[in-house]
């Protein structure tokens, strides 16, 4: 098998025996990337020199018999809305097309501690926003699985590069399933931990109050491995959480006796596509046969989050895309008042769902709407917030589909923003709430198109999550097919 | 919620956008369905509910009064795209309200 | 008709932390251009705040001491608008749940106190600054996220003297708090007024104007002088007031139309995600009431009736805590109050600016020293004036200057004896016509003996001495 379809806890291994090197594994993996690249167009920047570099540095670390991370030479690829110091950061926008940050992301930072080799930034809907990943300054990404579709969105690029062996790990963002969307659509598995967990630090911000950095891998143990490499309070970031982080390896070997799965009514209903309601059918029968019980539940306020979403996603992104403006970084337009520098530089620099965004925030914040839509979707926020911690009161897990349908044809849903917009159908409610929620690969439709499986737990609860995913995963292979390329 | 051409041009004004009359005409329809949609949430009475606005609560955060390291100014100035003498260069800041 | 103005002032002051509100920056503005900037204070992607203890330490010592109600839990909101000395695109502010609501500060006119109330007290981030040119503008960051209280007073000011006089007293709380200079000519403290005029009477405010762009206390004054008789004109002739801002002109000595006020704009606030609501504790609260200083009125009060002091010279005093302290530390150090107090208002203050004096390298040792030399008569209040020079001059304690220049005053009455024996053989006209009737005589022989000693004779002695030597010899 080439390297670069081992996974990251099977590399380790072979790494720690040196029946491989880190150069060979970066070398297959840089390969592999130079002959999918023009394919999948999953990369904005690549960087083979620094990341074969970093290779050697590792084998000469473990030559000499220094102590060395689990990730120490794993090739990762990051989306292109980390911020990596000297090495340009566009977030998808002609805005940022040439910006160099002056500091590394503590997410970087805290990998380059661990040694792990970064091959490329990856592509993704520009400023995160999209699902589909065709909202980028730098062309769409395309399913593996399917070059004519679409891979989901925002992280697209990240699930890409981990399903089509051009990384082994990667890190994305989510916001409402910018995650888990695109790892559900290209069977990997991918996490969105609990807000907090994970430092926000010198990552581009979309909406503050959602965005959450989250692991994307081939298995679950490998997502478990790099979210214990990141995790952890920050001080850069007022808004991560002190409390420790726990070896999530030693909860992947429990079994699944004790745990309840709560299915939420709400979420197997009319819209979805039968094929994948069947896969996760399946899914939820398997897990009990793997000694999980089951009970019924009901989040009754899950048809208003699509609507709490976007009213409180474009208000805080209105502001946060407030500082591109020309003036310090980035784009500026010629022009030769300050207005029309003001005009130009965003209105050619954003491209049209940032702008539309922009437009409905603004609208919402603005003087007389307040109250009615941004104020209303945080009160409706804490219904939805409200319901999950009923839920929980019931089951350990709650188990649903991560999407309603498989991936579908690029340029499918470009006309038609709202329709967009209910790609998160299954998604957002665990962004509003903070909530961590794991998806993997739980099946194919007739198309062979991947079919994802969402498991959503309480307030820092990822270890139950790894520990049902691990358990599920290692009775199924779903997760150790590879799209043909 | 109907969203005016003219209501968009106001936001435009307002996020310092320039947008062609076609995306005037574009954005006015598309916010405006996006808007009809959201009316969804007035089916339900908030009166006696508080908003989230911080999803997992903790204590503030307090940071010491300490000085720490800052951008040297030629590695602030090599982002700039117009800088004199050290400061950052715009055309001349008159009334932009 | 006759009018009644109305006048609210809104202040911010710059809190004198080490490093600015949301970073690790230095607020040292003086530095080079763009010198103290970093990826948070320049809205850089990714970055975020992280709230200064310190600030909000500052923010609290103010409200506590303005008798505020401290808000157990206060939000940070985002300004929304556009400037390029804003670099987030937004203002990180406090909106509707400040820090701090319902103060009062007491103000002093003529003797006469008035409780002006404050409406709220908030903390936020100051922006960078502009210069203009002809046809660019060039912006400094440095000034950018420097940590500001804004103090809000509610309308409860009527004329020019009573809003200098608020202000003069805010500013002094800020300074006997130590947590602000206070500077209005270096822009550290600063000071938009709300101003409207209304009949006599009447108990509906009229339409308020806000006059910005005001740098010293004077201006203040002068501002609300022009636009109280603006405003009174315009009512007169039947016109209507104008809501707007206007800018004054220290120059013109007008106030002119800057832009039309609040429905143009749309701040768009909403509560900033990126930090976490302000949780202030009782025990917190406590214990900065505990650290607050006597504040200057209190203080004026003591030094009079502790000190024997006149109103005048206590009020001269207390205009800064330092000088205050430094008095009471002389004091302490046995100097006589009376004298200290002498001394600091002339000698002193002539030499060092009223703020300067603490840090002077004249310290309240060196000063109790010279006035117990004077006190015990090692020293004239003449050559104490010297000994103050060569203080300055060389740093040394005065008693060693005395000893080694050996300027003690000679007190002893056999030495003087002879000195006046001499003056009085050697002037022998002037005895003479001292002794016809011309007492006036009197001065010019004490002068000449003091001269034969360098000025270290005691002239109380000298002239005991030299009256009865006089008078005896008369008779």
């Amino acid at each position: 098998m080439e390297p670069f379809h081992l996974t990251i806890f099977e590399s380790q291994a072979l790494l720690k025996k040196k029946s491989l090197s880190a150069k060979e594994l970066t070398e297959s993996v840089l390969k592999r990337i130079e002959a999918t690249q023009p394919k999948l167009n999953t990369f904005i920047t690549l960087c083979e020199e620094s990341a074969l570099c970093c290779a050697k540095e590792v084998d000469e670390k473990r030559a000499r018999g220094e102590a060395l991370s689990p990730l120490a030479g794993i090739p990762i690829s990051l989306k292109d809305i980390f911020l990596t110091r000297g090495m340009k950061t566009t977030c998808s926008s002609r805005i940022l097309s040439d910006f160099i940050p002056p500091y590394d992301a503590t997410v970087v930072d805290r990998l380059k501690k661990n040694d792990v080799v970064l091959v490329g930034k990856a592509n993704m809907d520009e400023f995160a926003m999209g699902s589909s990943n065709e909202n980028s300054y730098f062309g769409p990404v395309k399913n593996p699985w399917d070059l004519e579709r679409t891979p989901g969105g925002s992280s697209g690029g990240s699930a890409v590069s981990v399903s089509a062996g051009q990384c082994l790990g990667s890190f994305g963002t989510d916001t409402g399933g910018s995650v888990r969307l695109p790892a559900a659509l290209c069977s990997v598995v991918g996490l969105k931990p609990t807000y907090g967990r994970i430092s926000r630090y010198g990552v581009i911000a979309f909406a503050s109050s959602l965005d959450q950095v989250g692991p994307l891998g081939k298995t679950v143990q490998d997502v478990a491995l790099l979210l214990e490499a990141v995790a952890g309070y920050d001080s850069f970031d007022s808004t991560s959480h002190p409390i420790p982080v726990p070896s999530y390896q030693t909860a992947l070997k429990k079994d699944l006796k004790g745990l309840t799965m709560g299915i939420p009514d709400e979420y197997f209903r009319e819209g979805i596509d039968p094929e994948v309601l069947k896969a996760v059918h399946t899914a939820i029968d398997q897990l009990q046969k793997l000694g999980a019980k089951r009970v019924k539940i009901s989040l009754p306020h899950s048809s208003y989050a699509i609507p709490v979403y976007y009213l409180i996603c474009t208000a805080e992104a209105s502001s946060n895309l407030a500082r591109y403006d020309g003036v310090q970084y980035g784009f500026r337009a010629t022009a030769s008042t300050l207005a029309e520098m003001y005009l130009k530089t965003r209105g050619e620099g954003f491209g049209r769902e940032v702008k539309r965004r922009i437009m409905l925030g603004t609208f919402v914040l603005s003087s007389g709407y307040y109250d009615a839509y941004y104020k209303k979707a945080s009160q409706v926020r804490t219904l939805i917030q409200k319901d999950f911690t009923e839920a929980f009161k019931q089951c350990d897990v709650i188990v649903t589909p991560a999407s309603p349908t498989t991936a579908f044809k690029l340029g499918e849903k470009t006309e038609n923003p709202l329709e967009m917009y209910l790609t998160d159908i299954f998604t957002t409610s665990v962004n509003l709430a903070g909530l961590p929620a794991l998806v993997l690969p739980c099946g194919f439709d007739q198309k062979q198109l991947p079919i994802g499986l969402q498991l959503i737990g309480p307030h820092f609860k990822e270890e139950r999550l790894f520990q049902m995913g691990h358990a599920y995963e290692s009775a199924t292979d779903w997760h150790t097919r590879k799209p043909s390329l | 919620m109907k969203i005016s051409p003219q209501e968009v041009e106001r936001l435009a004004k307002l996020a310092w956008l320039k947008l062609d009359p076609e995306e005037v005409k574009r954005y006015s329809q598309e916010l405006s369905s996006i808007l009809d949609y959201v009316e969804t949430l007035n089916q339900l009475d908030t009166s006696q509910v508080s908003p989230t606005y911080h999803v997992v609560p903790q204590k503030s955060h307090l940071r010491k009064d300490e000085i720490g390291r800052s951008l040297s100014q030629e590695e602030f100035l090599s982002m700039v795209p117009a800088h004199e003498e050290g400061a950052v260069k715009v055309p001349k800041i008159i009334d932009i309200e | 008709m006759n009018y009644e103005t109305i006048i609210g002032l809104e202040v911010h002051a710059q809190l004198r932390t080490q490093s600015k509100i949301f970073c690790r920056c230095a607020t040292e503005f003086h530095a080079s251009e763009n010198q103290n900037v970093c990826p948070v204070c320049m809205g850089l992607p990714g970055s975020l705040p992280v709230l200064n203890e310190k600030a909000v330490a500052f923010a609290l010592k103010m409200a506590v001491a303005t008798h505020c109600q401290i808000q157990p839990t206060s939000i940070f909101s985002r300004k929304n608008y556009f400037y390029p000395d804003l670099p987030k695109g937004y203002q990180i502010s406090q909106y509707d749940k400040p820090l701090a609501t319902a103060g009062v500060v007491e103000i002093v006119l003529e003797n006469t106190s008035k409780k002006i109330r404050l409406h709220r007290i908030h903390m936020e981030e100051d922006a960078g600054k502009n210069v203009h040119g002809e046809r660019y503008s060039y912006v400094n960051y440095n000034r950018a996220g420097i940590p500001l209280v804004e103090i809000v007073s509610e309308p409860d000011l009527r004329n020019a003297q009573e809003a200098a006089e608020y202000l003069r007293t805010l500013r002094s709380i800020l300074r006997y708090l130590d947590i602000s200079d206070g500077n209005m000519e270096e822009g550290s403290f600063r000071c938009d007024v709300n101003i409207s005029l209304r009949p006599e009477r009447s108990d509906r405010f009229g339409t308020k104007v806000e006059i910005k762009n005001i740098n010293s206390f004077r201006f203040v004054e002068n501002a609300i002088l022009y636009e109280m008789e603006r405003q009174r004109m315009c009512l007169e002739e039947g016109k209507r007031i104008v809501q707007e801002t206007r800018l004054w002109d220290e120059h013109e000595g007008k106030t002119f139309s800057m832009r039309q006020k609040e429905e143009a704009h749309d701040y768009r606030y909403f509560p900033e995600p990126d930090l976490m609501p302000l949780e202030i504790s009782a025990e917190w609260v406590s214990q900065i009431r505990s650290t607050l200083p006597e504040f200057e009125q209190v203080k004026k009060q003591r030094f009079m009736t502790q000190y024997q002091l006149t109103n005048y010279d206590a009020k001269l005093l207390v205009q800064e805590k330092s000088l205050a302290d430094y008095f009471e530390q002389t004091v302490h150090r046995g100097g006589d109050p009376k004298l200290v107090c002498n001394w600091i208002l002339s000698e002193v203050l002539r030499e060092f600016e009223v703020s300067k004096v603490a840090c002077s390298s004249l310290t309240p040792g060196h000063l109790a020293e010279l006035i117990c030399l004077i006190q015990k008569g090692t020293i004239s209040g003449k050559i104490a004036k010297d000994v103050f020079e060569k203080i300055l001059k060389q740093g040394k304690m005065p008693s060693q200057i005395v000893r080694e220049e050996g300027l003690e005053q000679i007190s002893d009455a056999a030495q003087l004896e002879k000195v006046i024996e001499f003056v009085v053989s050697e002037q022998g006209d002037l005895v003479k016509q001292y002794r016809e009737g011309q007492k006036n005589k009197f001065s010019f022989l004490v002068g000449q003996i003091m001269k034969k000693t360098q000025g270290k004779a005691n002239p109380k002695i000298v002239s005991e001495l030299l009256k009865n030597k006089l008078e005896r010899e008369d008779t």
